[in-house]
């Protein structure tokens, strides 16, 4: 009994020092990033300090100023974005995975390779097609366009598919069925609260992506109030030599990184919070 | 399921009423009278225009900018990271015929480097013919910067604010120090051929100082006084003898450590430039000095602009061991523009009016595109710039503006000098030989140009 | 009432219906467009001249493929891929399932571990082009970690990071496990605590210790998401490009070694606009990702392509 106390004793002690040390290496990470948030362009441009500088306050009003990009617009585009796009791969997504661990349909194992296959396909080719004909139909740039697409998300639906495979029982929606429940009301309030962690795990997933992503929008996104907060920074680290100043490039790196941790923060809850639900059910 | 549908079509129908109510946006615009699209890929131009074009009232907090006769101006700016730039251009110039009158392109800025792609007949108006503006007003500009946006029927296709003749920036401190002169005239006769340049960087070494920050710091000294363009008319790479000179020295310089290794825009070029550096000097052009060395020179960022804050005062400008040039950006009046008099209104303010030229070189001590204006203020003994320690930087870039040609430039310019950049800097390290290297331009090239060939690799000097 | 109704649903109907929105936007979105790619591969189409005059589309049939077999870059920027993806992905792996584990062991019981988890996932929230800029800047020749190695005499004087091959190749692996690694944590996380604790616990009374548990019971349990994380990981490293392009400015690094498929294609989608070599490029690159990625299919299923045990009967039962 001492013994294994003993053995529990070293091994906590293990599993906490990589912990730390591991936190301590990302933590350094963000703390640089910090640092040069609070530099001059001059001094970040010479390399690296380890101190702060005194430069944070006016690096963000410089942010802030300039109407060229309109930081706080761009935000707003990028949030809506980023939480419809969320919201709707997540929920599409759900569906289809659902639909092809459930149902037995004619070609459900080709759509489920299909889907596979699509996942493999890198983003970036179908994104240069898609435009060609997005213009050749004569698109208009909205939030629309930018969102829809996005929806049908193959990794997304791959997880979920993964997911439903270790959790859901066919039990479960028989009595479900047994009990006069329609389809849709089975997969709403019942699949839906069980996979509630995994549809945490991709809507925090999907957001992130979202907000981050680069490609696509800047081959289609021109017009100065449709701007996302990506574009922005490439815009800002792009600028003239005479009015280039990488100290609000690092702010707005910084300050983009807010609302994904907010997002993280309420939804990894969710995680924890289906997860006990789940067991209560069980 | 009937819900779920109409859940889905009421998401779909939200989000494209959202986009309806952005386009009536867009529409009351139109009231207001005419939109100016103007595509740039960085701010440079948007704060020139703001401060000099007369027509100029203010900006509004969308970013766009109010014209005295109520035209609004829409900045639409792309980055260029990776071909984006000129990426989101092409699509928009291939949709130009289609697109409504206030979404056409009114006007778009070029560089050099791919300047022939743009001004020719397919996309760029007839600046004279069809805009109208009259060729004596176009008179002081300076000759190469039209022959390099003039068609093969000799038609101009678009104008220029600036000239950019090179430079060499060196600090007085280290050249009293290690030559015992100073001024301008005395270091220039010491450098004025790469013999002597060569030399000089032997003397820097001896007294721990680096003649130049890095390998591609007199890469353009060089590039641009090639004798023919970098390809021939049968797509064959031809590769000049300056830019073996420019292997052959910048080996030298990395064997011997008459540099610091140093790459463009990297953290230890721009410390090379600041009072902890200990580079002789660097090779710039006329937008270089005050953007760039003036910034990184200061010892306290923000610090006041005087001597004795790092370096300030203490770089002098000279041509140099050869004149060359930089940079270079042009603006090209859209087919298709429904604002074709505002755009020479605009072409012809910001690029051919002595007034505006002054008073751009006066404010930002950059050079523009006006030889009188410029010729004013080389002569007017009362001028100097104060981080030159006084020099008339501008009396230098008047003499060596009257001889830029520009004739050799090629439509592959900007891929083939990347790559070569690119391709010889693990040479200049050692890690691979004289072949490897051109097997990796080779390699580079391929992928970029798939018409171009290299078909002699150039013998190498050492052996 | 009720019983007669269910008997008359036709659940095949419902499966359809389910899937059609996911299906209908990948068609239109991303179908259509990928169907041309696929298209041009077998054209010569480009624009000379730097990008000022159209060439074709000329039908070539398999020139494109053919040019790509024997210039033998497309596979050499593949084996530069595959390589930075692995040397990233094992510590990746076994990393997260040790985190996994640790976090869902009751025994353990780690305190703080909401702020464990944020901080492990935190990387991942910066963008890619940001993070590799700032490793840049800290490994540059005389960025503070090379100095700092210096001096404490754990590198020579002349050693550079971003010089050679391999130094760059390793940060560009380790960046990649350092975004990555959190969020793969997070999804085994969700697969361990969806294994039912009963099935530990009879275990444990069984007499099985802890290595025993995880090898006999967890792994296999946690099966699909493995392969989950193996397949997205994978076609993540396949698409690697904001780290290279960022950290080798474009280059592809020393000796071209940090040189990814997907910076290869964009640059031929760049000035010259490939868009038939580009199309060949990206149907090749498919291919190879779907075979190796069929290959962990069959490890992980054998036999079975797709498991069959959780189906059951939805329809005629």
């Amino acid at each position: 009994m001492t013994r294994s106390r003993v053995n529990l004793f070293l091994q906590k002690t293990f599993v906490y020092t990589i912990l730390i040390t591991m936190a301590l290496l990302i933590i350094f990470i963000f703390y640089t990033l910090l640092v040069n948030a609070s530099r001059t362009h001059v001094d970040i441009q010479k390399g690296f300090s380890a101190f702060f500088g005194n430069y944070f306050g006016k690096n963000l009003e410089n942010l802030l100023a300039n109407n060229n990009i309109n930081v706080l617009n761009a935000m707003k585009n990028s949030f809506i974005i980023a939480t419809a796009t969320a919201f709707l791969s997540t929920y599409v997504s759900a569906l289809t995975a659902y639909s092809i661990h459930l149902y037995r349909f004619k070609g459900r194992n080709f759509l489920f390779m299909f889907i596979l296959a699509v996942m493999m396909i890198p983003s970036q080719i179908a994104s240069v097609g898609l435009i060609t004909i997005l213009y050749s139909i004569g698109f208009v740039v909205n939030y629309f366009v930018l969102i829809v697409p996005a929806m049908a998300a193959p990794a997304t639906f791959f997880f979920l598919k993964q997911y439903l495979d270790t959790i859901l029982n066919f039990e479960l929606v028989e009595a479900a069925r047994v009990d006069g429940a329609g389809e849709i009301r089975i997969f709403h309030t019942i699949v839906m609260p069980l996979i509630k962690p995994a549809l945490a795990i991709q809507f925090i997933f999907s957001f992130v992506a979202s907000w981050n992503n680069f490609f696509f929008p800047s081959l289609i996104i021109q017009s100065p109030n449709k701007r996302t907060i990506p574009i922005v920074i490439s815009l800002l680290k792009n600028s003239s030599p005479d009015s280039f100043d990488l100290g609000p490039v690092y702010m707005l790196m910084v300050l983009s990184i807010f609302p994904m941790i907010i997002v993280f923060i309420i939804f990894s809850k969710q995680i924890i919070k289906g997860i006990t639900l789940g067991s209560v059910k069980g | 399921m009937k819900k779920l549908f109409v859940l889905l079509i009421a998401l779909t129908l939200g989000l494209s009423l959202a986009a309806c109510a952005e386009n009536t946006e867009a529409g009351e615009l139109k009231e207001e009278g005419k939109v100016l699209n103007i595509r740039v890929w960085n701010d440079e131009f948007i704060g020139r225009f703001r401060t000099f074009y007369p027509g100029y009232l203010e900006t509004k907090a969308n970013g766009q900018d109010l014209l005295d006769d109520g035209t609004v101006v829409n900045w639409i700016e792309v980055a260029n990271d990776n071909n984006g730039y000129q990426n989101a251009l092409d699509t928009a110039l291939l949709n130009q015929d289609s697109a409504a009158a206030d979404d056409k392109i009114d006007m778009f800025l070029i560089e050099a480097d791919y300047a022939k792609k743009y001004a020719n007949d397919t996309y760029a108006m007839d600046v004279i013919g069809e805009l109208g503006i009259p060729e004596h007003t176009l008179s002081q500009q300076y000759q190469y910067t039209k022959d390099i946006v003039t068609d093969d029927s000799g038609i101009l296709r678009a104008v220029s604010w600036q000239a950019t003749p090179g430079l060499f920036a060196y600090r007085t401190d280290i050249a009293e120090e290690v030559l015992g002169v100073s001024d301008p005239e005395d270091v220039q006769a010491l450098l004025d051929s790469w013999e002597k340049f060569d030399a000089v960087a032997e003397d820097m070494k001896a007294e721990d100082y680096v003649m130049i920050s890095g390998f591609d710091d007199a890469y353009r000294a060089y590039s641009n006084n090639t004798s023919a363009p970098w390809v021939n008319e049968d797509g064959e790479i031809i590769v000049d003898n300056q830019i073996i000179e420019w292997i052959k020295q910048t080996k030298t310089y990395t064997d011997n450590g008459y540099n610091n290794q140093t790459g463009l825009w990297s953290d230890g070029w721009f410390k090379d430039m600041g009072p902890e550096g200990n580079a002789f000097g660097f090779f710039f052009s006329t937008w270089g000095i005050n953007f760039t060395l003036k910034d990184a020179s200061k010892a306290d960022a923000e610090g006041p602009e005087e001597v004795g804050n790092g370096l300030y005062g203490k770089y002098h400008v000279i041509e140099g061991p050869a004149s060359f040039y930089w940079g270079g950006t042009w603006l090209v009046a859209a087919k298709g523009t429904d604002n074709p008099t505002l755009v020479r209104d605009i072409m012809m303010k910001m690029t051919a009016n002595e007034k505006i030229a002054t008073d751009i070189t006066l404010q930002t001590e950059d050079y523009t595109n006006h030889m009188a204006a410029m010729d004013a203020i080389a002569n007017d003994e009362e001028y100097g710039s104060k981080f030159l320690g006084g020099q008339n930087h501008i009396a230098l870039f008047n003499e060596s503006a009257s001889t830029i040609d520009m004739k050799n430039i090629s439509p592959y310019d900007q891929g083939l000098n990347e790559s070569i950049q690119q391709s010889f800097k693990d040479y200049f390290l050692g890690t691979i030989t004289w072949n490897q290297a051109w097997a990796a331009f080779e390699e580079k090239i391929s992928t970029l140009y798939p018409e171009l060939e290299l078909k002699t690799i150039p013998a190498d000097p050492f052996a | 009432m009720k019983n007669k109704r269910k008997t008359r649903i036709n659940y095949a109907k419902w499966g359809y219906r389910f899937v059609i929105p996911f299906v209908v936007v990948y068609v239109v979105f991303s179908l259509i467009p990928l169907l041309s790619t696929f298209f041009y591969s077998f054209f010569e189409y480009y624009f000379k001249f730097g990008g000022l005059e159209k060439v074709g589309p000329n039908f070539n049939f398999l020139d494109n493929y053919i040019l790509l077999f024997t210039e033998g870059k497309f596979f050499k920027y593949f084996g530069n891929t595959m390589l930075i993806w692995i040397m990233g992905f094992i510590p990746q792996v076994i990393v997260s399932l040790l985190l996994a584990l640790w976090f869902s062991s009751t025994r353990l019981n780690i305190k703080a571990q909401g702020f464990f988890k944020t901080i492990v996932y935190m990387p991942n929230l910066v963008m890619a082009a940001a993070f590799s800029l700032l490793f840049l800047k800290l490994f540059s020749n005389n960025g503070p970690v090379t100095n700092f190695l210096f001096e404490s005499n754990i590198i020579g004087e002349s050693f550079s990071f971003v010089d050679q091959n391999w130094s760059t190749r390793g940060l560009l692996s380790f960046m990649n496990y350092l975004m990555w690694f959190g969020n793969t944590t997070i999804l085994l996380m969700a697969g361990i605590m969806g294994i039912d604790k009963g099935i530990l616990e009879s275990a444990q009374v069984d007499g099985a210790n802890t290595i025993q548990t995880f090898f006999r019971i967890v792994l296999p349990l946690l099966r699909p998401i493995l392969l989950f994380v193996l397949v997205t990981s994978l076609v993540g490293g396949v698409q690697l490009f904001d780290l290279p392009q960022i950290f080798t400015a474009g280059s592809g690094g020393p000796e071209m070694g940090s040189m990814t498929v997907i910076m290869y294609i964009s640059r031929l989608l760049g000035v010259s606009k490939q868009y038939g070599l580009a199309g060949a490029a990206s149907t090749l690159l498919f291919i190879m990702t779907a075979i190796v990625s069929l290959g962990f299919f069959f490890i992980f299923y054998r036999k079975e392509v797709i498991p069959r045990k959780s189906i059951r009967e939805g329809e005629d039962k």
